[in-house]
């Protein structure tokens, strides 16, 4: 199957310094690919490379097949949306004007939007469970609920990929579960692709179907979580010494510092 | 539509166009208001008469209100609707309810190049307009520039750097002033506060068409606007072209402040409180706040200079000085409830 997503031998720079060498990687439909790599390896750059924010220095990008140099901004804003790490709100917009937002793309200059805009962040918000927030205003709302929003805003924005920036840093166990989980649902009923970076080793790995370990701007290993949380590598990368054994739930690798 | 989905909060063009309407209505009413407010009496029946023709040409009257207070009150009414106009559009612009062309300097910018036309004495129609829109550019450009380089524009530097920036051009014009003719020293203190006394129609027949555009302009990326001000990352990933919209945005605000302040002076407050009772009436999307807050800036500028011209009457006051006293105590309110979080209307 042709990958949705797909980043061909990419190179940034940012200034002098190269962030990013010779990345190939590529994101399916359905499937969550895990992004991980210690402070500095490149993760959050290579996510905005991947959302077409940031112009490679070498490499294509292709969507769907197609180029990334062949689409402007606002049309690539209908295959590809970001969640952001988290995203501070200065002036009070209730949860639907900020779903509505991600209808941006698709609505002329002056174009207000119409009851299907209206009916598809709806059904976003319905989908990430925060149909009740709807009139509330987003400053109301705790850290998960608000990050909902925000993956309902992605949603609406009808995209075929979604890219998710540490969406979980900031929240404490219970609501990383629920993105999590809800990423997943989101992921397999919609087909959607997603790659998502995180510092959470332990939930990367037990929900992502394949991860990429980054360490100095390159890919270090690809692969299923098995082949690549191992030992050797994360000790390797994160340089720390840690123990790997499997989380007795799901039987996916599970990292302790040592 | 499925009845799931019945949202009432949500904005349509139907709802932009009728509160529009509404705020175009207590317009009016304040601009009736103020032709029958003021030293000399005129009663409202006098007002109507003089309006719907019935009252005949050589009245006395008929002269107070057409040549000394509708001109005034039209001068007023496009400043305070510039003035709003240029705070909503900084304020999402720089993603900060501070900002304001007056807090961040841009006035004193434009007063100094104004001043600077005065000394050398360009005429006041073209020459100074020309240099206070100059000034107006220089100080928007100087404080992005210094200020927003690598720390990005909602940063709290910008606003720092605008307040030194006023600082600075402030003693500019009052070395200006002090050495300037005595004579002369009264006009200019007057209108350093903020005058709408020298009205003439030959004046608002420039200014309106500037203002006018300018709202249009800026009504156009109200949707951008909206999505700048929850950040340039994001809105530049929902396809909003971030940086053109914010040149834009800066240029046209910087010459209708240009215009505003050769005409009127330095009137603070307005850009600052207007939007601010605006977005807590009408929350904050910019398609029906920017109509709104222009609307309303108008409303109370008018109101403050029928103050300004009537509370000590028969002498007057400069305009500046009706929106400093009532603005900076609501800032102060502002601030104080609001605290870390004050900007959350």
């Amino acid at each position: 199957m042709e990958p949705i997503l797909k980043l061909n031998n990419i190179g940034f720079k940012y200034e002098d310094k190269e962030v990013l060498k010779n990345i190939d990687l590529a994101v399916n439909a359905g499937e969550i690919l895990g992004i991980l790599g210690p402070n500095g390896s490149g993760k959050s750059t290579l996510l905005r490379v991947m959302d077409g924010i940031l112009k490679p220095g070498a490499g294509e990008i292709f969507i769907n097949g197609k180029s990334y140099r062949s689409f402007r901004r606002s049309h690539l804003a209908r295959e590809v949306a970001m969640v952001a790490q988290e995203q501070h709100f200065r002036f009070s917009f209730s949860c639907i004007e900020v779903v509505l937002m991600g209808r941006f793309p698709h609505l002329r200059r002056m174009q207000f939007e119409d009851h299907n805009d209206l009916k598809i962040a709806m059904e976003a918000l319905k989908a990430t469970h925060a149909l009740e927030f709807a009139e509330r205003s987003i400053h109301d709302l705790s850290g998960g609920e608000k990050q909902r929003v925000l993956i309902a805003r992605a949603l609406a924005q009808e995209p075929r990929v979604i890219l998710l920036d540490e969406p979980t840093s900031f929240l404490d166990l219970k609501f990383k579960r629920e993105v999590f989980r809800l990423i997943e649902s989101l992921s397999k009923e919609k087909g959607l692709g997603v790659a998502i970076v995180s510092h959470d080793i332990d939930l990367v790995a037990q929900y992502c179907s394949r991860i990429i370990l980054l360490k100095d701007g390159t890919v270090y290993r690809t692969g299923d979580p098995d082949s690549v949380i191992n030992a050797e590598n994360i000790e390797d990368v994160y340089e720390c010494p840690v123990l790997v054994d499997r989380n007795p739930l799901s039987g996916r690798p599970r990292v302790s510092v040592r | 539509m499925n009845d799931e989905y019945k949202i009432k909060n949500i904005l349509t063009p139907g709802k932009v166009i009728s509160i529009t309407l509404m705020m175009c209505a207590l317009l009016l009413l304040v601009v009736v208001l103020s032709l029958v407010i003021g030293t000399a009496d005129v009663s409202l029946k006098q007002v109507v008469g003089i309006i719907t023709g019935a009252v005949s040409h050589e009245d006395p009257v008929r002269l107070i209100i057409f040549k000394i207070r509708l001109p005034r009150i039209m001068l007023a009414g496009l400043v305070g609707f510039a003035l709003s106009l240029g705070g909503v559009t900084f304020q999402a612009i720089l993603r900060n309810p501070l900002a304001d062309p007056f807090i961040l300097g841009v006035s004193s910018g434009s007063a100094f190049g104004a001043v600077l036309a005065i000394t050398f004495g360009l005429s006041f129609s073209i020459g100074v307009p020309v240099m206070s829109f100059i000034g107006a550019l220089l100080t928007i450009y100087l404080v992005m520039s210094l200020g927003a380089r690598k720390m990005g524009m909602e940063s709290s530097t910008v606003l720092l750097t605008g307040v030194i920036v006023n600082a600075f051009f402030t003693a500019i014009i009052m070395f200006f002033i002090s050495t300037s003719a005595d004579d002369r020293l009264h006009t200019m203190l007057f209108w350093l506060y903020g005058d709408l006394s020298q009205s003439r129609y030959t004046q608002l027949v420039i200014v309106a068409p500037f203002i006018l555009l300018a709202a249009i302009v800026i009504y156009s990326f109200s949707k951008d606007l909206n999505i700048i001000t929850t950040g340039d990352e994001i809105a530049s990933q929902l396809g909003v072209d971030v940086d053109r919209t914010k040149k834009i945005g800066l240029l046209t605000v910087s010459l209708i402040m240009g215009l505003v302040v050769a005409f009127s002076g330095l009137i603070g407050f307005v850009g600052l409180i207007v939007p601010h009772l605006a977005r807590m009436a009408f929350r904050s999307d910019h398609r029906l706040l920017i109509p709104v807050a222009s609307i309303g800036g108008a409303v109370f500028l008018i109101a403050a200079d029928t103050l300004a011209r009537t509370l000590i009457s028969p002498s007057e006051l400069p305009v500046g000085v009706i929106t400093a006293f009532l603005g900076a105590p609501f800032f102060l309110i502002l601030l104080r409830k609001r605290g870390s979080q004050w900007s959350r209307s």
